[in-house]
């Protein structure tokens, strides 16, 4: 865990009430600054709602939002992008009538004013998540996988300090999560800290050092990879959708 | 926004295109073109204007009567009613058609309009412009204001229509380098992801409502160019010419036909719209509100074949006969 680290992210007893529903309830958590932080859970148990609330697009019903030291929870988000926040949509959202440079450009663009400076830095992000060879193709000619790495390479290019990732490697083939994955240690490498929400159990358990778990709304479990998944809490919400009994069953095949 | 580094490239096509056209009143100084031709250039200015927000910014106005309005009559205002110089006059009617798009913005943006929203909202400014201006004594009332017929370089008045022609083709052009620069800067950048989506553009950083007042205040001020040049040109407005719905609608048509975001869209679109409106009037003769129904038509073939306009129909062209000799 991140105890006595340098915790860069704090969620406070956030909460979320989209009418009679409570999408996330009084959830707490933390990223350790340089670390990979996991964010899972069943589907819609509040995990991009609780991203849309860090990242400033979803104001909280009630708690807090303290990013270096200081609740971010009334600043807009483009300021919270300013402040070093960067996120991508589970729903990709490209600039689809402009190229894949000028995608990224516009990200690049954030703390370089200069035209030549951000298209520079659009192909270097470009190359660096794998689109090197589709900079000048419009963004809506891109593939899933082209577009989840597009929303990756544009929240990358703004230099962020935190980088929130929601589902970057859903709808990827098996062949293109291993692609990923080393991308994105390496963009932990450079000091980026990331939280990730994820379903890809086997790229969670290789890449992140803490782990939280949400369901219905409320943490129920956090701890490293390992721990997280053989408690019994977990297990029991996912149960439900099956998810659960599969992972303990491949991770018995793998002990066995 | 196409990918013009080299400045050659960029800049020298919009000082070819002037240079030919400014040869025009050398070659035939007939006055009936002349005079079709600054009004082309008129509308071609006030469809540069929308184009900005419109164009650019994916925010469709149909109000900038509004702005082109304020130009006219400010010109004509303060130098019927305070005898300022027509120099000062337009320059201050400039700045006054920018603050009034500053303030339509606030209002608009601030409360979030957005898509057809905004299109009422900047509809219903003009049109309430547009009554206040017909009742009030103060801008001539339903008569209008005649500017004095003065013809002197130091009045903004020339005997020949060439000079005027050369001027507005001046203003057109200055504002096609204007253009052409924000296409390569970062403010054109975060105006075309804005038009593009607007949540992800927040995201990475771009203050949405900030971009969108500076786009409005420029859209604003050139479309009051286009006013205060008219009413210098023709030295009478009245609400219905300064305000009405007529150059709202020709200034989102000649982007859209020409093509949308694009820095000669709206110049081709202008001139090609009125070319055709010459035409239709030599054959059918002065049928009142046939340039209305021509105009629609045109909409409804340039939505369904050529989303793109004139100048995507050029691209598309250029593509296939490259493709061709490859
Ligand atoms: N804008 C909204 N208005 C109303 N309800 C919403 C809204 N956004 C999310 N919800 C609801 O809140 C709950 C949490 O949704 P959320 O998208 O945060 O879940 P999630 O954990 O990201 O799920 P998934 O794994 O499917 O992406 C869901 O029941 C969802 O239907
Ligand atoms: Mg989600």
């Amino acid at each position: 865990m991140t105890a006595g680290g340098d915790v860069i992210l704090s969620v406070e007893n956030a909460s979320r009430r989209f009418g009679g529903l409570l999408a996330v309830d009084d959830a707490s958590m933390t990223a350790g600054r340089g670390r990979i932080t996991g964010l899972i859970g069943p589907n819609g148990a509040g995990k991009t709602t609780l991203f849309a609330m860090i990242s400033g697009f979803i104001e909280p019903t009630a708690g807090r939002i303290v990013f270096e030291g200081a609740d971010i929870a009334a600043l807009p988000p483009h300021r919270r992008a300013i402040a070093g926040i960067a996120r991508t949509f589970q729903i990709v959202q490209p600039f689809a009538g402009l190229s894949v440079r000028d995608n990224i450009a516009v990200g690049a663009h954030l703390r370089r004013p200069g035209r030549e400076h951000a298209l520079a830095r659009a192909d270097e992000v470009g190359r660096l998540v794998g689109l090197g060879d589709k900079l000048d193709d419009p963004a809506s000619d891109l593939t899933v996988s082209g577009r989840k790495r597009l929303e990756l390479a544009r929240a990358l290019a703004t230099d962020p300090k935190l980088l929130l990732l929601d589902e970057v490697l859903a709808g990827l083939n098996p062949s293109e999560v291993r692609d990923v994955v080393p991308v994105i240690r390496s963009i932990r490498d450079t000091g980026v800290t990331i939280v990730m929400v994820e379903h890809v159990m086997q790229a969670v358990m290789s890449l992140c050092e803490d782990i939280f778990v949400l369901a219905q709304g409320r943490i129920i479990a956090r701890g490293g990879p390992a721990e997280v998944t053989r408690d019994p809490k977990v297990v029991e919400a996912y149960l439900g959708h099956g998810a659960a009994a599969r992972l303990v069953a491949r991770e018995g095949a793998d002990h066995g | 926004m196409r990918g013009q580094a080299n400045p050659v490239r960029a800049y020298g096509p919009i000082l070819l295109m002037a240079a030919v056209l400014g040869a025009l009143p050398l070659l035939a100084a007939s006055n009936t073109l002349l005079n079709a031709m600054v009004l082309a250039l008129i509308i071609a200015l006030a469809a540069q204007g929308w184009n900005i927000l419109g164009g650019y910014g994916g925010q469709f106005s149909f109000g900038h009567a509004a702005f082109f309005g304020m130009g006219a009559y400010c010109t004509a205002i303060l130098q019927t009613r305070f005898g300022v110089n027509a120099y000062i006059a337009f320059a201050a009617a400039v700045a006054v058609g920018s603050l009034v798009g500053l303030a339509i913005g606030y209002l608009s943006f601030r409360s979030g309009l957005r898509g057809s929203y905004f299109a009422l909202g900047t509809l219903a400014f003009a049109e309430v412009f547009r009554i206040l201006a017909n009742a009030s004594a103060f801008t001539g009332g339903a008569a209008g204001v005649l500017i004095k017929l003065d013809v002197r370089p130091e009045t903004f008045q020339f005997a020949s229509r060439a000079v005027y022609f050369w001027i507005a083709l001046g203003l057109v052009t200055a504002v096609m380098l204007v253009n052409r620069w924000i296409e390569r800067s970062r403010f054109g950048a975060w105006l075309v992801a804005i038009r593009e989506n607007e949540d992800a553009a927040k995201a990475l950083g771009v203050d949405t409502f900030a971009v969108k007042l500076k786009a409005i205040t420029l859209s604003a001020a050139i479309t009051a160019v286009s006013g205060a040049f008219y009413a210098q040109y023709f030295l009478f407005l009245d609400a219905g010419i300064a305000f009405g719905p007529w150059i709202s609608v020709e200034a989102l048509l000649a982007p859209i036909i020409g093509g949308l975001g694009t820095v000669f869209g709206p110049v081709i679109g202008a001139l090609g719209l009125h070319f055709v409106s010459e035409m239709t009037r030599h054959v059918t003769g002065r049928i009142p509100g046939i340039d209305l129904v021509l105009y629609g038509a045109l909409l409804v073939v340039m939505v369904a074949f050529a989303r793109d306009g004139i100048i995507g129909l050029l691209m598309k062209l250029r593509a296939r006969l490259a493709g061709g000799r490859a």
